[in-house]
């Protein structure tokens, strides 16, 4: 082929490839999803495509912060985005982020497990403006053969090895990671001092902050994501943290098969559940596409292939029967019932606890 | 005609640098700025006011009526805040110091080495960038931890029968640092050694001058312009550096990078933590300005 003829191929595949780009630009449905990196199997996108011919732009992120930053500044572009229900999306509700769904169009919101739907609602008033996709709990991941050289025990089961400041003193050499998250640290302190996870009262907050100096010397660093690595590679002994975290740091360690073997445990005094919601931006260009995504995610089969892909619980009840035994019967992820009625939810702080709280948690981190 | 059309092309030639800062720096900041002075909403974008026209002229400059100083007033108030900056000031310090005693030498030895092989050694200097800031700031993770490469070495010769506790302290990241702005130490540094004229040492030392003092006398001061210019280029990003200390550091380092990221991230206030920022700015400014003016004295002497 000689030059000249290249050129002209050249040409001639780019004009193809813009024309038929503005032509399916026409007729083509689209809907802009933004989720949590490695939250989905893929497959689940593909078949949405096959069965709707919505073609979905999948888009992720690592950390809410980066979420609230994109949707407060506005004009995101995204039609589906994935929060944390407390404290973001309560507090992005209220600023008018979010469109209320229109239920008529999400026909398999028959399919929702009212134990989740009745949660969230002290978050989303009525669920007016989100779906839950997954939910899980703040509990204590650990390296099983550390935990049982430094205290003789083969199963952690109480909040004890964390705030008591004799027992996780014996683990401060191995290495303490704790959630750099005031949000989840200090609901998680109370409810062990038997005070109401809840409570935004200054001295209950000093309380929490009180029993909180007292570990401090013991904790290593505060950090919302480090511990994955750290619990995997088996450089630490114990990490306060959320579910999916800790299940991603014992699969990576599983995989790794250096001998690490990482355990995930919801106390007995209970713990603080979270939950992923699905929410349609009020500014979103597709939503009629972001209704029928939304929807599809409801199917039994499709949410039950999610858990069976990433391990976490779901708020779908009709998905149950077609999850995996080692999901469903596996109590770190499915609580079970008495379990289930000790975990507690906290709708966001105002800000002014906020800032009393932050402030709290610089004076406990920082020393300052 | 020609002249003429040169005359042109010289002033848009200068322009473009202005225009570059007009764009990325001077609008930017008075953006920042004007969030500074506004207050916390609970609303999108989560402050007030927002300046619009919507009102009319009237209706604009009654929002810039709200406008206060409350912000920086807060900042005060706290001692949170100065000892942040302070903290963040001396790290930086610390770590500029330790990269001059790092990167001089090296510099010095670029620059008296044979002229066919110093572009190889200026390039293994830049080599670095080629991966990730982030990956090589992970690495070092693997390297100061306590089962790390470090530890496992210095317990496998001998030397320590305990490992050191390095990551999560000040030494990881006065290391982090250094590392990672070493080349902008050594640059400088290199361009100005590389000029010297060394013939100016063989006098000294011929008229009886010990080397040590021949250092001090001749080439350091022949190097200033080269040193000033790579601890500023060090110490300027250091004090607002957020990754090394996180990543590095232990959760007492109080860095005032970490504080904006409470203020931004944790309190949502985009107010404050603007006012942080402008405050950080007008701290560096300082420091800049000395160095545009070394800059400018250098090459006075340079012609």
């Amino acid at each position: 082929m000689n030059r000249r003829a290249l050129w002209l191929t050249a040409a001639s595949a780019l004009i193809a490839v813009v024309s038929t780009a503005s032509a399916s630009n026409a007729q083509e449905r689209v809907v802009n999803v933004y989720n949590w990196s490695d939250y989905i199997d893929s497959s689940i996108i593909e078949d949405f495509t096959k069965e709707t011919g919505i073609k979905v732009v999948y888009d992720v992120y690592d950390s809410n912060e980066i979420l609230e930053t994109k949707l407060l500044a506005g004009g995101s572009g995204y039609d589906v985005v994935v929060p944390t229900a407390s404290p973001f999306m309560a507090r992005q509700i209220q600023a008018g982020v979010y469109q209320k769904l229109d239920k008529s169009k999400l026909p398999n919101l028959a399919n929702m497990w009212d134990v989740v739907s009745q949660r969230t609602a002290a978050y989303d008033p009525g669920n007016e403006y989100s779906v839950n996709y997954m939910w899980g709990t703040v509990g204590i991941g650990y390296n099983e053969k550390k935990v049982k050289e430094a205290l003789g025990i083969d199963k952690i089961d109480s909040w004890d090895v964390v705030f008591n400041p004799e027992q996780l003193a014996k683990l401060a050499d191995c290495g303490v990671y704790v959630l750099d998250s005031p949000t989840d640290i200090f609901p998680t302190t109370m409810n062990y001092l038997g005070l109401n996870p809840q409570s935004t009262a200054l001295d209950d907050l000093n309380k929490a902050e009180e029993a909180l100096l007292k570990i401090r010397p013991s904790i290593r660093k505060f950090h919302s994501s480090e511990y994955i690595n750290a619990l995997a590679n088996g450089d630490i002994c114990l990490a306060v943290g959320w579910s999916g975290d800790v299940f991603q740091a014992r699969d990576r360690a599983a995989e790794a098969d250096q001998g690490v073997v990482v355990d995930y445990v919801v106390p007995k005094e209970g713990a603080e559940m979270w939950f992923d919601q699905m929410a349609i931006p009020a500014d979103a260009q597709h939503v009629a596409e972001a209704h029928e995504f939304i929807n599809y995610m409801m199917k039994p089969e499709v949410a039950a292939k999610a858990s069976n892909y990433v391990y976490y619980a779901n708020g779908n009840k009709a998905a149950q029967p077609l999850l995996e035994k080692d999901i469903i019967e596996d109590p770190a992820i499915y609580p079970d019932d008495a379990m289930l009625a000790k975990l507690f939810t906290v709708a966001p702080y105002d800000p002014k606890t906020q800032r009393t709280v932050t402030r709290s948690w610089t004076k406990i981190v920082t020393g300052q | 005609m020609t002249r003429a059309l040169s005359a042109i092309t010289n002033r848009l030639v200068i322009l473009v640098p202005y225009l570059w800062l007009l764009f990325f720096f001077l609008i930017p900041f008075v953006i920042v700025f004007k969030i500074s002075l506004s207050t916390t909403a609970i609303a999108m974008p989560p402050y007030t006011p927002v300046l619009g026209l919507a009102d009319g002229f009237s209706g604009l400059m009654s929002q810039i009526g709200e406008f206060s100083f409350d912000n920086y007033l807060w900042l005060t108030q706290d001692a949170l805040y100065f000892n942040a900056y302070v903290s963040s000031v001396v790290i930086a310090a610390i770590s500029t110091f330790l990269a001059l005693l790092v990167g001089y030498p090296i510099a010095y030895g670029m620059a008296r080495a044979p002229a066919t092989i110093r572009p190889t050694l200026l390039m293994l200097v830049i080599l670095p960038f080629w991966t990730s800031f982030l990956i090589r700031v992970y690495a070092w993770i693997g390297i100061l931890k306590p089962e790390g490469l470090l530890n496992q070495m210095l317990l496998g010769t001998g030397i320590i029968d305990q490992p050191l506790v390095i990551l999560n302290t000040h030494t990881a990241i006065f290391i982090g640092i250094v590392y990672s702005y070493l080349p902008f130490m050594i640059l400088p540094l290199y361009s100005a050694l590389e000029k010297m004229d060394y013939s100016l040492i063989e006098a000294a030392q011929d008229l009886g001058c010990p080397p040590i003092s021949a250092f001090w006398k001749i080439t350091f001061p022949l190097s200033l312009p080269g040193v000033i210019a790579g601890c500023l280029l060090v110490f300027i990003p250091a004090v607002g550096e957020f990754v090394i200390p996180d990543l590095l550091g232990g959760s007492q380092t109080l860095m005032i990078g970490k504080t904006l990221w409470n203020e931004f991230f944790a309190n949502r206030d985009w107010p404050v933590s603007s006012a942080v920022a402008v405050i950080l700015l007008l701290l560096l400014v300082v420091p800049i300005m000395f160095f545009q003016q070394a800059q400018a004295r250098a090459q006075e002497e340079g012609r």
